[in-house]
């Protein structure tokens, strides 16, 4: 299941760390429970994507990213979207603080 | 009447999924790879050139595989992408970020790792490509997770 996600997207000199938190179980092939992982991330700003991530099953349970996009203002809008290897999904959207 | 909606459901589920899937690209034969090496030629990236302006931040000792966080950022100009390589996992690429005009080549994540190892980060910049590696120790395994 797609639980919930955290965000937060602060301005720090020159920069917008993002922050983000997914709940997903991230499950490995050698836990003996299905594979069950994130596998495509984006990071958009205002509607634009500018990471474009692929991972794997050795990132670990609930996954935490940091990122920093150069420049960005307050009310910015920051969106990222998951996607795992059984085609679930879940987006998250904030403006930059 | 429930197998109808059931039918109906299912089809629009799979409708909805469809354009996601579709979109997302996920590279299975570097992902899927065993080795480091193969991991690497699977991104492209055979032979990376050593790089000092990689950047790994991570604890030296990680006392649970299945929480390592790492920090990593490259200093090279042009840097388009970083890729994560765990070089003793059964599947050693963890992750490859792609970076547009507008965001800082840099990432922080929690990685599992099975054991003790190096740590390889792989940056592209303008074609090329460059690594680094760092050494984690790991008290206890965490690829079970």
């Amino acid at each position: 299941m797609a639980g919930p996600m955290k965000m937060r997207a602060t301005l720090a000199g020159g920069y917008t760390e993002v922050r983000v938190l997914m709940t997903h179980p991230m499950t490995t092939a050698q836990s003996g429970q299905p594979l069950h992982f994130i596998q495509n991330i984006t990071v958009k700003l205002n509607g634009k994507a500018l990471i474009e991530a692929e991972v794997s099953q050795a990132v670990s349970r609930n996954p935490v990213f940091s990122f920093r996009l150069k420049g960005g203002a307050k009310g910015d809008k920051i969106e990222v979207t998951w996607l795992d290897n059984k085609g679930e999904s879940n987006k998250i959207e904030t403006a930059v603080a | 009447m429930n197998r109808l909606r059931r039918t109906v459901l299912g089809a629009l589920a799979a409708w909805l999924a469809t354009p996601l899937a579709a979109l997302a690209a996920w590279n299975e034969s570097a992902f899927g790879a065993k080795t480091p090496q193969d991991a690497l030629k699977g991104i492209g990236a055979a032979n990376p050139a050593p790089s000092k302006e990689i950047v790994i931040d991570a604890p030296q000792i990680a006392e649970n595989g299945a929480v390592v966080p790492i920090e990593i950022s490259s200093n090279i100009p042009g840097t388009s992408s970083l890729a994560v390589v765990l070089e003793k996992n059964p599947f050693p690429l963890a992750a490859k970020f792609d970076f547009m005009e507008g965001a800082a080549p840099f990432v922080k994540l929690n990685v599992k790792m099975a054991e003790t190892a190096d740590v390889r980060v792989v940056a592209t910049a303008g074609g090329r490509h460059y690594s680094a590696t760092r050494e984690i120790k790991v008290t206890i395994g965490g690829c079970g997770g």
